[in-house]
């Protein structure tokens, strides 16, 4: 047997059978008395509001994570391109968040949030913004987002910055010669050119708010205030490690499993095909 | 954190290989959840323990969180790997107590090495909240813990109040935090840590109200929360009304408040009395109080109930592996220990003895308020309801309950819906862990 194999069967289908068992069967946490339940857990997480609840969160923190972080890498990569001087010492710097690991960059962000040490909550406060993470729903996933938005800027930068120096300087010159402004420029010759890397972007940050999160959420907010920001994989978390409902909590891992499966495929089988490679 | 578990986690295994070899005493495992001072406490104790004999070896491992200890317990039960001791918080004595196939209790460990738990000599409050409602000792009281009232004495002064008089009732309280906010005194009047242990679990205990029915689950069975009685609505509207300016101030869900409390945010406090070391090591001129009760509480005060954690035996090991525990827990209810103990780390001493001694050695006096939390545990014989909480499935029915209290305070809710709705979440809840 080839050993890619092997490893495939031992770190992925053996765990995520295990999984799949688990997720049928109904378990105290010690293991002590089980029940085997068919597909039980799946029917009562789902009717669950709570998890409705958390796709909701999940949707909106991903979209917001997603599109937070692509704007703003692209918009300081077009910076970064027109800088003259200090061009490889601006792009270095914007790299280095990439290197922060997730529960230090939620760290860092509750810290300068914290409502009442932070110093970003204190310059809110004083522009009459009740700032309230703790309780404020909205300002909890505002705080998560910028979080996790800033850890992947520097990815996306970096991916911005290759992509734009692909881009062909005759296209550019010759629009130039006909007339057409800067703005004009980048919506019509740049930004469709950088669709591969924006469409490719897209997935992976989808991918990442998704799945890759649960440090920054842990560190930041724990899904609180009530539920507000209790995310799929938080969720999953919460249920089988801290609440010990293990066959819940594995029935909810295996819908994230479909999910992946799911986002895999579209990105293989739709995206790839309609990208317009330039 | 997954990391430092690992380490930690090949640090054990190390020292387990390498001393299996090298000696034939028998070892004794404790994973624990104690850091800091408490943890010094457990290095020192285990250190005395081991040099004062010669047939067992104990080796405590530091496991992390309260919660992360409990779930490491579990998962090395599940994978026939458990400790022979393992420290469990009060909220999950309950999760133990349904895994009666997975523990020894502590009374039949110590009989079995002949010895026996005389229960007469430990403080009642504590040996009754680990006790099966037929009276066996099911896990040996480590730590223990009570809620009391801390105040910062300054702001005391610059409100005008009167800095040797804490609020004794909850009015007082609301009282005193609003002169505090309007005179100007601090931007915020009281904060709290853990609502739900101070004010639902302690509230009911303290004010001899009924938190859920059988005893609070103690006598076991099917049991139904009582926390949506207008006693608890009327506190829990006061609080709601007090967040809406101010006046009190919410932390979170677990002990953040008291970053608020130091930094001189409020000026009155509730938190547990092993949170004490903080407050001493930041130099504020702080003063300690009673836990405030209810007025309109008829036998209030009442008692507060133990917090903390306790040690379990894991079944199923050889008798020499429990002749060991046995050993330990006998060195650990002996006087001098549980004196170390309780005045180092802050936590109650176990033993009446203990107390006693730490009484005639003039330590209250030096340090008063150290008392107080014993004094609040042991002043009256517990009721029905206020011998402690116990669910099996208590982490959960907190988290229902803190993300209520959340809504309610974030001014989505009232009390009166924000406890009908824990009651509701938290009765589906329960009956659901009791199918299992």
């Amino acid at each position: 047997m080839a050993p890619q194999l092997a490893i495939t069967l031992v770190f992925f289908y053996w765990p995520a059978g295990q999984a799949l068992y688990q997720s049928m069967l109904r378990q105290d946490p010690f293991g002590l008395r089980t029940r085997f339940v068919w597909f039980a857990n799946f029917r009562k997480v789902l009717a669950d509001p709570a998890y409705l609840n958390s796709i909701k969160v999940t949707v909106v923190f991903s979209l917001a994570t997603a599109i937070v972080a692509m704007c703003v890498a692209l918009l300081l990569a077009v910076m970064a391109e027109k800088a003259v001087r200090g061009k490889g010492l601006y792009r270095t710097l914007l790299i280095w968040p990439y290197a922060v690991a997730p529960a230090i960059a939620g760290m860092l962000w509750l810290f300068l949030f914290n409502p009442s040490i932070g110093s970003l909550a204190y310059l809110l406060r004083s522009l009459g913004i009740a700032w309230d993470p703790l309780l404020n729903g909205t300002h909890a996933m505002i705080l998560l987002v910028s979080a996790a938005a800033w850890k992947q800027i520097s990815y996306n930068f970096l991916f911005f910055v290759a992509g734009l120096q692909a881009v062909p300087k005759t296209l550019i010159e010759a629009a130039a010669m006909d007339g057409a402004g800067e703005t004009k420029r980048f919506w019509t010759i740049v930004f469709p050119l950088l669709a591969p890397t924006t469409f490719f972007l897209l997935v992976v940050n989808t991918v990442y708010a998704l799945f890759d999160t649960f440090g920054i959420v842990h560190a930041v907010t724990g899904g609180g205030p009530g539920k507000a920001t209790e995310t799929l994989v938080y969720k999953v978390y919460n249920d089988g490690f801290v609440n010990l409902i293990l066959g819940e909590s594995a029935a909810q891992s295996v819908i994230l499993m479909a999910i992946v499966i799911a986002l895999t495929a579209i990105q293989f089988r739709y995206v790839e095909r309609k990208v317009h490679y330039g | 954190m997954k990391l430092f578990g690992f380490a930690a986690g090949v640090a054990a295994t190390l020292t387990l290989l390498s001393t299996t070899s090298a000696f034939a005493v028998t070892q004794i495992s404790w994973w624990h959840a104690m850091t800091g001072a408490n943890a010094e406490v457990v290095g020192k104790i285990s250190k005395d323990f081991n040099a004062s004999q010669s047939d067992y070896e104990l080796v405590p491992v530091f496991k992390g969180t309260y919660p992360e200890t409990l779930n490491a317990g579990i998962a090395a039960f599940r994978a026939g790997q458990a400790p022979d001791i393992l420290q469990v918080f009060d909220v999950g004595t309950g999760v133990m107590m349904a895994a009666e196939g997975a523990i020894k209790p502590v009374a039949e460990v110590m009989t079995g090495a002949g010895m026996t738990f005389d229960k007469s000599q430990y403080l009642p409050g504590i040996v009754g909240y680990y006790s099966k409602p037929d009276g066996t000792m099911l896990s040996f009281p480590y730590n223990s813990s009570s809620p009391i009232l801390y105040y910062n004495k300054d702001i005391f002064q610059k409100a005008g109040l009167d800095v040797n008089n804490p609020p004794k009732t909850w009015n007082e309280v609301w009282e005193a935090a609003k002169k505090i906010k309007t005179s100007g005194a601090a931007p915020c009047g009281y904060t709290s840590t853990w609502l739900t242990w101070i004010h639902l679990e302690n509230f009911a205990a303290w004010n001899d109200v009924s938190w859920a029915t059988q005893q609070n689950g103690l006598a076991g069975g099917d049991v139904e929360l009582k926390i949506n009685a207008p006693i608890f609505v009327n506190h829990f509207q006061a609080l709601a009304d007090l967040a809406k300016d101010g006046t009190f101030k919410y932390g979170g869900r677990t002990s953040e408040a008291k970053q608020i409390f130091l930094a001189g945010e409020c000026g009155i406090f509730t938190e547990s009395s092993g949170g004490l070391g903080d407050i001493v090591k930041s130099g504020m001129n702080y003063g300690i109080g009673q836990l405030p009760y209810d007025s309109d509480a008829k036998g209030a005060p009442q008692n507060t109930t133990p917090g903390g954690a306790s040690l379990w035996v894991f079944g199923a090991k050889s008798d020499e592996q429990y002749k060991g525990v046995a050993a330990f827990f006998a060195y650990l209810s002996k006087t001098d220990v549980q004196e170390y103990l309780h005045q180092k780390s802050g936590y109650l001493p176990v033993t009446l003895a203990a107390y006693e001694a730490t009484k005639k050695s003039g330590f209250y006096d030096k340090n008063p308020g150290r008392e107080t939390p014993i004094l609040q545990m042991t002043g009256k014989a517990p009721t029905d309801n206020s011998k402690g909480v116990r669910l099996p499935n208590l982490p959960q029915v907190r988290d229902i309950q803190n993300e209520e209290f959340e809504k309610m305070l974030a001014g989505q809710q009232t009390a009166q819906q924000a406890l009908d709705n824990a009651v509701t979440r938290g009765n589906a809840a329960i009956k659901e862990a009791l199918e299992n």
